[in-house]
């Protein structure tokens, strides 16, 4: 009891009471606050899934995936050209990315380390990370778009590709690091290279995690717009494989549409919206379920 | 003993036994490691060169502070200025943060400290799930759902209460009642922040040793105490880290602004009117724009590139320094 610090002993009327029930609103109003907050958020998040969910089922139908994007003002129509375009652009851009970001998180991780050049490059890797989609749309049209004078898939794909390359780097780097240095010993003391111990033991090992990053990545440019808005662009044909002309492509499809004053076109709009992102939600999932059985096992 | 094995395992190759086609297969294997690293730092300088390289012509005729400052944008009479899209960017940046952050710290704060166990792995899934969602969705919901909402619920009523207020008046009235504009792009942009924000303080948080949360409750403190005089002085500049990132992702987002900021090409004094920011001017513009237009759109690139590099970089130093020792 007495255990009050001289400075509050000294003045005799220190409410403690007051004090106490102070300290309790305080505590009750933060309570309430960060439920509330969380409530407001879930809320708000949840709506904007429930309204997709809504729209998108009820513009969905089997010619969404047979027929091709309609002319302005024209009835019907579908998605397929769009979805095609998508898919191809979608694994053009991560078969270009993941040898480059593999191979550049396996410097970072196995022979850059803590250099000065590695400690630059992760750096610079966590600005690609996060600049404006946009601003790499920019500069693949500078080199790409303008030198060869039209839009084309190509370009589309090489602009998702360096969305996608610093996503690889960044977790090819950190599942290696997490693979023992006793493994690399092993092969070493068994007289084998670095080329080899890299390649049949510690990628092996970190194989799971890698293969996350690579899923991961092919989710994040699944959905990318403002990078194609300038690249592949859009082409209302049905789907042509020339990848040297304009692709058409679900994220911009559905831009244009949705902005659009036809009330087909909107539908269309929803339903594309709705698969696009089902399809990342089920990347995003399958990407955890990859990383918790790994380290579970 | 590290250091020794390190040097053994990768700098220097035992003798192999084979040496001819093993050590080719080696230095190759290196080297192009090597170069794919080197190509991720070119891609960085490759954009920041096509931006000040495009840009360049603008800088040179109108001078940079002139195009910074200017808030003409006149594609007729080839006059070009950066601020409408600039204050534009910034405002709903602004808003963005003043909406996300609390919500983003109070969701971090429920899940680690409140949050029962059942609740608590749902939710931050599906948090962590929410930042997965591509952005056109949320343009679409702002444009086809909370546009409407905020004409109806907000900006109409709003106009009669502040109608004739001295400043309040200039600032929240609107012209046309349309629901799009400045604020609810920051509304937007607040929501896609959110997921992002909270993902990350939670993990700071998760991080704080639970002995130091245990020790300030036995001594009586509240929850409340606990957040305010134990964990936030314990995460510190790391989650001002975490906002800055959220920054940078508000500044740069494209498309959900670009479906509900109005794309209006002048400045208004207004938050409710519509305006533009830098993204959203360039996906407006740059397809139909030639000459000094384009030029004007990649300096406006350039401009948005250098601030949100600025932004990652203090971020980078600001959460690195917490984890260093």
């Amino acid at each position: 009891m007495a255990a009050v610090p001289a400075h509050l002993s000294a003045c005799e009327a220190v409410p403690w009471r007051r004090v106490r029930r102070q300290r309790r609103v305080a505590d009750r109003l933060m309570r309430v606050l960060c439920v509330a907050f969380t409530a407001v958020g879930v809320f708000a998040l949840g709506w904007i899934l429930a309204m997709l969910a809504w729209e998108g089922v009820h513009a969905l139908s089997p010619r969404i995936f047979t027929e091709a994007t309609p002319g302005p003002g024209s009835e019907g129509g579908g998605l397929a050209n769009a979805i095609v375009g998508s898919l191809v652009l979608t694994f053009l851009g991560i078969a270009i990315a993941t040898p480059i970001g593999v191979m550049a998180g396996t410097y970072l991780a196995e022979y850059g380390k803590a250099s000065r050049l590695a400690t630059t490059i992760r750096f610079v890797n966590d600005a690609l990370l996060s600049a404006p989609s946009i601003l790499i749309g920019l500069f693949v049209y500078t080199v790409m778009v303008q030198p060869m004078g039209s839009y084309s898939g190509w370009a589309g794909a090489v602009a998702l590709a360096i969305i996608a390359t610093p996503v690889i780097v960044r977790t090819t780097e950190d599942m290696l690091r997490l693979v023992p240095s006793t493994l690399r010993e092993a092969g070493a003391a068994l007289g084998a290279p670095p080329a080899i111990v890299i390649r049949s033991i510690t990628w092996r090992a970190a194989r799971a995690g890698m293969v996350t990053g690579i899923v991961l990545a092919l989710a994040r440019i699944a959905g990318e717009t403002a990078p194609l808005l300038f690249t592949a662009l859009n082409n209302s044909s049905w789907f042509n494989a020339n990848l040297l002309g304009g692709v058409s492509n679900l994220p911009v499809t559905i831009f244009q549409f949705a902005l659009s004053p036809y009330p087909n076109w909107q539908q269309l709009a929803w339903a594309g919206a709705l698969l696009i992102t089902v399809a990342i939600l089920a990347l995003s999932v399958s990407a955890r379920l990859l990383l918790r059985r790994r380290t579970t096992r | 003993m590290t250091a020794v094995t390190e040097r053994l395992a990768l700098d220097r190759p035992a003798p192999a036994v084979r040496p001819s086609a093993l050590a080719a297969v080696d230095r190759v294997f290196r080297l192009s490691a090597h170069l794919c690293a080197l190509l991720v730092l070119a891609v960085l300088v490759g954009v920041l060169a096509a931006m000040v390289h495009g840009g360049w012509p603008i800088f040179r005729e109108l001078g940079a502070a002139d195009f910074l400052t200017s808030s003409v944008w006149d594609v007729n009479t080839d006059r070009y200025g950066a601020w409408p899209a600039i204050a534009g960017t910034l405002m709903t940046a602004l808003i963005a943060l003043l909406i996300g952050v609390p919500v983003s710290l109070g969701i971090a704060v429920f899940l680690t400290e409140l949050a029962p166990p059942w609740l608590k792995h749902p939710i931050a899934t599906a948090v962590e799930l929410l930042a997965a969602v591509p952005s056109i969705i949320y343009g679409m919901w702002g444009l086809f759902v909370l546009a409407p909402l905020v004409a109806r619920y907000v900006q109409a009523p709003l106009n009669q209460v502040v109608e004739g207020m001295p400043i309040l008046g200039t600032i929240l009235s609107s012209q046309v009642p349309s629901g799009t504009g400045i604020a609810t792009a920051g509304v937007i942009l607040a929501l896609m922040i959110i997921p992002f924000i909270a993902s990350v303080t939670r993990d700071i948080f998760d991080q704080i040793p639970t002995v130091l949360r245990e020790s300030a409750y036995g001594i009586g403190c509240t929850t409340w105490e606990v957040v305010r005089h134990v964990l936030l002085p314990q995460a510190g500049v790391s989650i001002i880290g975490a906002i800055m990132l959220g920054l940078g992702r508000a500044l740069g987002e494209t498309m959900a602004v670009t479906f509900v900021v109005g794309n209006a090409n002048r400045l208004s004094a207004s938050i409710f009117d519509p305006g533009s920011t830098i993204a959203s001017r360039i996906a407006n513009e740059f397809n139909e724009a030639f000459g000094l237009q384009m030029n004007a759109l990649l300096a406006l690139g350039c401009v948005l590139f250098l601030v949100t590099f600025a932004i990652l970089f203090v971020a980078r130093l600001l959460i690195a320094r917490v984890r260093a020792p």
